[in-house]
């Protein structure tokens, strides 16, 4: 008996010791801390002033330029800061690695999308802060040219109006909308930051009409039902400067918006998955599915655009969910919702392929993603180590000069046909001249369709911690969701064939060795199997 | 027959827990390697992090145990009887030659056991905890002494592991080619092995005259006896 206890003993000891260790962990378990953020219950959300009390804005406004002119006259020089920025310029002076700094933005900058902005502008600015860019002689200098109320709006009401350089539409009351001002909502954001490439949810995947009013699982931010957060919550504004911005047209690892400002870079209480965060983005783990209510679109195919029905106009036809599948403006569209992220390593830096770098890569990189397993971050700018990132991948066909090797910027729209955009004549070899002529650049005459792929990393529709990637989602041998990203050695995922081979046989060899073993025994002397129930003692 | 006393107390507890969490570092180790889904990745590694820790502090106390009684003498390698030992297992033992090696208290161990016992314990097990625990601390390859690449400590952690389990199956194998299948496993358990009369003369050569009586017990009633005394003793 006491012999059995003590082997219980000896047997149970370090299993206790395990539980122990085990239930020390589950109970230090605080919940979600965040900083630097202050909880909507514990904030004043009463604006500090009744614009509808001020004087100047009891108005019939001629035009929008009279109601900036009239903000501007109680926010003295606010002008100023607008104007510096990207949302005003289109464009900010980025370094480009090995290539110095260039001016990148929308206004010159070529996506797999509508492509480019230039001869169009009249249409594209409808979403850009301002009146009248309908050409390259826009004014950026003249102060009532920026709109303040497509930002500022709280009524709901202001719209900018279709092919007219960024004006509100005739209808809206342009003395209700500015004696109902504030800081912006989600819906001015989205206003042109959902409707990106021509309709909701079609760039981004991740910020689309429906975070206006989203429940926990769509996105645990901004859900109506949970802290309801603006955008400006997490993109912190300070003169009018937005932290935060796209790898679609930026490319330097500066001025990011980041989950680490409110919950630091070790949220875990818990030292395995907060040391993931040294190479894996929150991101990865947190936004385990994008386009959770509405289709995104995943491919566009620009070189079947043109084609004309009977009566020589332009058509288009719905899949079965309802989206476009063509377009005779636009081409063929693959569209998917609940789409699994492709994930890749990311350093805070992005290369840019620009209308007049050569073609060395097919598909065609819009732009890449830079960052590996092997940059620890000391020979990049970032000074981080890059980390793994979900993307959006925005796969296409677009034009380009054959012989010049380079994408091309083709006049897309117009107000009128005759005018050599493709959206009204369909001939893609007079709208490249004409995109071209206007952006002078060479154009050799001869175009064809190049694939591309444009990356789009993840940061909206965070889901609930429960439902974020579990380990297994990556530390798997079949179906990992990292199987692409194999510059590295992934627990769980990856082997050495020949270790596991040598290892598999050594066990193997060493089981039918005793087996091989046990059966002489019994068949060449069972006595040695039972020694002492034969005549025993025969040997010492 | 005698019953000798070949295994001490903390030897046994050493033994028994250093063989359970090995078991448990295996069982938990396979599946953090992607071999089989049991227990839940998470699960499996969490444990096998505590497991690990618990297999260090046991073999600091082990080492410390081993060094300050001498039992770590029992463990340098010696070529006499290798070959003698290596031919019992391949033919001897089909002939029921006797054992080229008698068991002593003061060397346990067959020049076989000490050979493997002894590349165990100064390669295969640091190496095993050494990789393991760079696998833990330094697996997010950075600056200063993190590693370039975890995949050389996961590959060594790996081969390591295969060279363990291969141990194992063989140890658990030859503990049956004692005197009966289970004598040697019930020494390992009791500390107490039964042995001839003769053997148990041979197992006690060397030890201490006047301490000898706590290590045999003759078998038939000499047991109880023997126990009654101890209790009163005690």
């Amino acid at each position: 008996m006491r012999k059995l206890s003590v082997i219980a003993f000896v047997l149970f000891l370090p299993l206790l010791l395990l539980t122990l260790i085990q239930l020390n962990d589950t109970l230090n378990d605080p919940g979600v801390t965040v900083y630097n953020y202050v909880k909507k219950a514990d904030r004043n959300m009463t604006p500090s002033v009744d614009h509808t009390q001020f004087e100047i804005l009891k108005q019939d406004f001629e035009d929008a330029h009279k109601v900036t002119a009239a903000c501007l006259s109680c926010h003295t020089n606010r002008h100023e800061e607008i104007m510096a920025t990207s949302h005003w310029l289109w464009q900010r002076n980025e370094v480009l690695e090995g290539r110095g700094v260039i001016p990148l933005g929308k206004k010159n900058i070529l996506n797999n999308f509508c492509i480019g902005i230039a001869g169009s502008e009249a249409t594209c600015t409808r979403c850009h802060i301002g009146y009248g860019w309908v050409d390259q002689s826009f004014d950026f200098e003249e102060p009532t040219n920026i709109d303040c109320l497509v930002c500022h709006d709280k009524t709901g009401t202001y719209q900018k109006e279709k092919g007219n350089g960024g004006y509100p539409k005739a209808s809206v009351d342009l003395n209700y909308v500015s004696t109902h001002v504030g800081s912006p909502g989600r819906d001015n954001c989205g206003v042109c930051h959902f409707w990106g490439g021509g309709g909701n949810n079609v760039k981004h995947g991740d910020l689309e009409i429906s975070l206006l009013d989203c429940s926990l699982e769509v996105d645990v931010h901004m859900a109506t039902e949970g802290e309801n957060m603006s955008c400006v919550d997490c993109h912190v504004t300070e003169k009018h400067v937005m932290a935060g911005k796209l790898y679609a047209l930026s490319s330097e690892n500066k001025s990011r918006a980041s989950c680490e400002q409110c919950h630091t870079n070790k949220p875990h209480n818990d030292k395995i998955l907060d040391d993931h965060n040294i190479r894996v983005a929150c991101q990865t783990c947190h936004i385990p599915v994008y386009a959770k209510v509405n289709d995104t679109k995943m491919y566009w195919d620009w070189s079947s655009a043109g084609e004309l029905d009977e009566h020589g106009e332009p058509f288009h036809e719905p899949d079965v969910d309802g989206n476009h599948k063509y377009m005779s403006i636009k081409g063929t569209f693959i569209w998917a919702n609940h789409v699994i992220p492709e994930y890749y390593w990311f350093n805070g830096i992005a290369d840019h392929q620009l209308i007049t770098d050569q073609i060395d890569t097919i598909p065609v990189q819009m732009n890449t993603l830079l960052g590996s397993y092997r940059d620890k971050g000391l020979l990049q700018e970032s000074e981080q180590p890059s980390k793994i990132w979900p993307v959006k991948v925005h796969r296409g066909k677009q034009i380009y000069d054959m012989v010049n090797n380079t994408l091309v910027q083709p006049k897309l729209w117009d107000k009128e046909k005759g005018k050599n955009a493709f959206w009204l004549d369909f001939d893609w070899d007079a709208s490249v001249k004409e995109g071209m002529a206007y952006l002078e650049i060479p154009y050799s005459g001869e175009y064809g369709f190049v694939e591309t792929e444009m990356y789009w990393p993840l940061n909206h529709m965070v889901s609930p911690a429960s439902q974020s990637l579990k380990c297994i989602d990556c530390h798997t041998r079949n179906n990992s969701r990292l199987a692409n990203l194999d510059d590295f050695y992934l627990p769980g995922r990856d082997n050495n064939w020949q270790i596991e081979a040598s290892g598999i046989a050594l066990i193997v060899l060493s089981i039918i060795g005793v087996i091989i073993h046990t059966f002489f025994r019994i068949i060449f002397r069972r006595r040695c199997f039972l020694r002492n129930k034969f005549e025993g003692g025969n040997e010492s | 027959m005698k019953k000798i006393y070949l295994y001490k107390g903390f030897e046994r507890f050493w033994h028994w827990t250093q063989a359970f969490l090995i078991f448990f570092l295996m069982l938990t180790g396979f599946e953090i390697h992607g071999s089989y889904h049991l227990i839940g990745y998470e699960n499996a590694v969490r444990w096998h992090d505590d497991a690990g820790w618990a297999l260090l502090i046991l073999m600091v106390f082990a080492s410390f145990w081993h060094m300050t009684t001498g039992e770590w003498k029992q463990y340098i390698p010696t070529a006499k009887n290798l070959r003698a030992q290596m031919e019992y297992y391949l033919t001897g033992i089909f002939r029921n030659a006797p054992h080229p090696t008698g068991k002593r208290i003061l060397s346990k161990l067959n020049p076989i056991q000490r050979l493997v016992y002894f590349a165990l314990t100064i390669i295969v097990i640091p190496v095993m905890i050494i990789s393991g625990f760079m696998y833990l601390y330094f697996n997010y390859p950075l600056q200063g002494l993190a590693l370039d690449s975890l995949q050389p400590i996961a590959l060594i952690h790996t081969i390591g592991a295969y060279i363990l389990i291969t141990f194992v199956i063989i140890h658990l194998y030859l503990i049956t080619t004692g005197h009966t299948i289970w004598s040697n496993l019930v020494a390992m358990i009791t500390g107490w092995e039964t042995m001839e009369e003769e053997e148990a003369e041979i197992a006690v050569e060397g030890v201490i005259e006047s301490t000898t009586k706590h290590y045999v017990k003759t078998l038939n009633g000499d047991k109880k006896k023997k126990d009654k005394k101890k209790k009163t003793e005690e």
